[in-house]
């Protein structure tokens, strides 16, 4: 294994031996206090300022939002989606316990799947982690109640997002991650895979110019429930 | 691997300036990479303390880069993966190979990765019954074409509409001969379907890595389309591909550097997919690969610790430089010769294939300056040319004309009045050879300057008379 001769060459190009304990323990220190660097501004939003702007992001990057006021109105809320995209009524649901419970017998056309995806499904329902106000960014963090290929395979993602769950900056999902998220097999607060998803997939290889949907899904639409105050303010 | 053609470079420039379809894209390309950065940093009052902050964490991550390894290292291991130390391209080969056997691999996906070309592991892996498949879009239509990418984040972006339609059609033989691209979305929506396909069937996943975070043991890839995400979540192995200065101590390090590598490529605040990939798949999870394996190569990165070119160790591949100089703009990536083009490309391909092989790169700058203006962890890329000039000059490298011309010039240089006497001289008498037709179109031991304009004939006193003249007048 080529391991100590690479780090013999750092140490040798850096004049030193191995860290002397004292130093390890302080950038061990400086890793355990994750220090934050410049937030832009645009980052510190109060609560009504820092949703508007999420939505106006997700706009922007061609996704699209809707408002739903509680979990009862999400079937109704999705059967309209799909029928004005002119889609057929049938999708696959993350099973986390927030979807769990929604009412799909008042919309008895849509046909639901709790699962993760497989070649072939149209349409998904993903559950947000939370969402960055800064970009539009929706966080998904991988599991067994939120399926990855749901934000990949189909052509068309639908997320249910809690306003309450919209922070301004990025460190702020990683904070949120290391209070209520530990997993399993590492013991660290991040699972097999976080994804930062910003706006449906798209490509410009093709000369430079802009077209949707490469891999990915090329419909990102994010229902936000509007849920009471954010404790946070 | 690339064939390195770094040594033909001024004859690879010439057929690139001659080549029509390649000046095409050139200029539709240009103006969009540039207005779309500048809008994006102007987006954004911070980009420029980020700048700083992002200098500062890669140079406290080098200064500590054994630590920082060995730390990531343990955090993967922790997380069910595997980390494979490789020394140079030949070790990065075998483990990925080992890797690809050992799961018994007939087809390989791969996403965007620039160490993937420079250890030429395609060549290696199709040499072994393996099959690679390219598919970032840009680089799918290059592995149909056997070309090597022009652009480190644009692999494609030399090719027009037309030269995709001709591949597709040629390449693509199971689908009927007769069916129209009518716009650009039918070539997409046709790779979309193949690449699918493929993507459901391998057994192994390639992907390279924007990022790895000490603090996670987290491996990060940043892409617009997707292909990376399926590259790494649906075959049973994903193998990541990362050079050692990838490293970053944490998560909050890495977003300064997610708020700059976007906006400084493509224009965007962000991109579409930012992922961290952490381990194997867990127990209860329904998705994700049960094998995670990281191929951490050095390939001469160590020597550079401790040299002045330990500065382009900080370089994020987010190809600003590339879309701001004059040179890459004129003749594009092909000319360059290797992996990586344009500015960061002519300061790290000689310390990487050397200089006496690509001492050509660090001389085709006209040193505006503008690389190291838009570069979002200001490599001082100039001033690493430059030492690349003056160790081609130390090492006898540069041919004798150049080396006698800049002896002879530097001899005059030092010692100013009789530089200004002999300049005096020469420009009074081009002035009065030239004044007839105010321009040369042919001057002996200047034909290179000649062959391509006129040189115009200079008017009145030197500069530096001018300018004494003026002092003695008082006037400014």
């Amino acid at each position: 294994m080529s391991r100590e001769a690479i780090l013999a060459a750092i140490r040798r190009g850096l004049k030193r031996g191995p860290l002397p304990a004292d130093q390890a323990a302080m950038l061990r220190g400086r890793i355990a206090a994750h220090p934050r660097h410049i937030i832009p501004a645009r980052a510190r939003l109060p609560r009504a300022e820092r949703i508007e702007q999420f939505v106006r992001h997700v706009e922007k990057e061609f996704g699209t939002v809707a408002r739903v006021p509680d979990l009862a109105a999400v079937p109704a809320a999705i059967a309209d989606y799909l029928a004005q995209q002119n889609l057929s009524p049938a999708l696959v649901v993350a099973p986390h316990p927030e979807l769990a419970g929604l009412p799909w017998a008042e919309r008895p056309m849509l046909a639901v799947d709790y699962r993760a995806a497989r070649e072939g499904d149209a349409v998904s329902l993903q559950h947000a982690f939370a969402g960055i106000a800064e970009t539009g960014t929706l966080v998904f963090p991988s599991g067994p109640d939120r399926p990855t290929t749901l934000n990949l395979l189909p052509e068309t993602e639908i997320v249910l997002l809690r306003a309450s769950r919209i922070v301004g900056a990025y460190e702020e999902a990683w904070d949120l991650l290391r209070a209520e998220y530990r997993d399993p097999l590492s013991g660290g607060f991040l699972p097999r895979n976080v994804m930062l998803v910003t706006g449906p997939s798209r490509s410009a290889d093709i000369e430079q110019t802009l077209e949707l949907g490469a891999h990915g899904p090329r419909r990102l639409h994010v229902l936000l429930l509007e849920d009471g105050d954010d404790p946070r303010g | 691997m690339v064939h390195l053609t770094s040594p033909a470079f001024k004859a690879n420039a010439a057929r690139a300036l001659a080549d029509a379809g390649l000046q095409r894209a050139l200029a539709r390309s240009k103006p969009q990479f540039q207005a779309k950065r500048a809008k994006a940093a102007a987006g954004l009052p911070e980009f420029e303390a980020l700048r700083d902050v992002a200098r500062d964490i890669k140079n406290h991550t080098l200064a500590h880069l054994d630590f920082y390894l060995e730390e990531y290292a343990a955090k993967v291991e922790a997380a069910g993966g595997k980390v494979h130390w490789c020394a140079t391209a030949e070790e990065a080969r075998a483990a990925v190979l080992a890797i690809c056997r050992a799961a018994g691999a007939r087809t390989v996906t791969k996403g965007k990765s620039m160490i993937s070309e420079e250890i030429g592991i395609n060549d290696h892996l199709e040499a072994h019954g393996i099959t690679p498949i390219e598919t970032d879009l840009g680089e799918y239509i290059l592995q149909l074409r056997r070309e090597p990418p022009s652009h480190i984040i644009g692999p494609a972006f030399h090719l027009n509409r037309e030269d995709w339609e001709k591949s597709f059609r040629e390449s693509h033989t199971e689908l009927p001969p007769e069916r129209e691209f009518r716009e650009r979305r039918d070539i997409l929506t046709e790779a979309r379907t193949l690449l699918r396909r493929k993507f459901l069937a391998a057994d192994v996943g390639i992907t390279g890595a924007n990022f790895l975070i000490a603090e996670t043991g987290s491996s990060v890839i940043v892409t617009n389309e997707g292909n990376g995400d399926l590259t790494q979540t649906l075959p049973r192995v994903h193998i990541v591909l990362a050079s050692i200065e990838k490293v970053v101590p944490t998560l909050e390090d890495a977003c300064v550097f997610l708020r700059l590598l976007a906006r400084s490529a493509t224009g965007q605040d962000f991109s579409v997919y930012t992922t961290f990939s952490t381990g194997v798949r867990r127990e209860a999870d329904p998705d994700g690969p049960h094998e995670y394996h990281v191929v951490l190569l050095d390939n001469g990165r160590s020597n550079m610790v401790g040299t002045p070119f330990q500065d382009m160790l900080r370089c994020i591949r987010c190809s600003a430089c590339m879309n701001h100089c004059p040179v890459y703009q004129a003749v594009g990536g092909h000319a360059y010769g290797w992996v990586y083009p344009g500015p960061m490309g002519s300061v790290l391909t000689p310390t990487l294939v050397g200089v006496e092989k690509a001492g050509h790169l660090p001389n085709a700058s006209t040193f505006c300056g503008k690389c190291e203006s838009v570069c979002p962890v200001k490599i001082p890329l100039p001033k690493l040319m430059r030492h690349w000039r003056e160790r081609e000059f130390e090492r006898h490298l540069t041919p004798p004309t150049t080396r006698y011309g800049l002896r002879l010039w530097a001899w005059f240089a030092q010692r100013p009045a009789l530089y200004r006497l002999a300049a005096g001289l020469a420009m009074g008498l081009l002035g009065r050879l030239g004044r007839r037709r105010g321009a040369f179109r042919f001057l002996p031991f200047a034909s290179g300057w000649t062959r391509g304009r006129d040189l115009p004939a200079p008017e009145g006193p030197t500069f530096l008379a001018a300018y004494a003249k003026q002092r003695r007048e008082g006037t400014r």
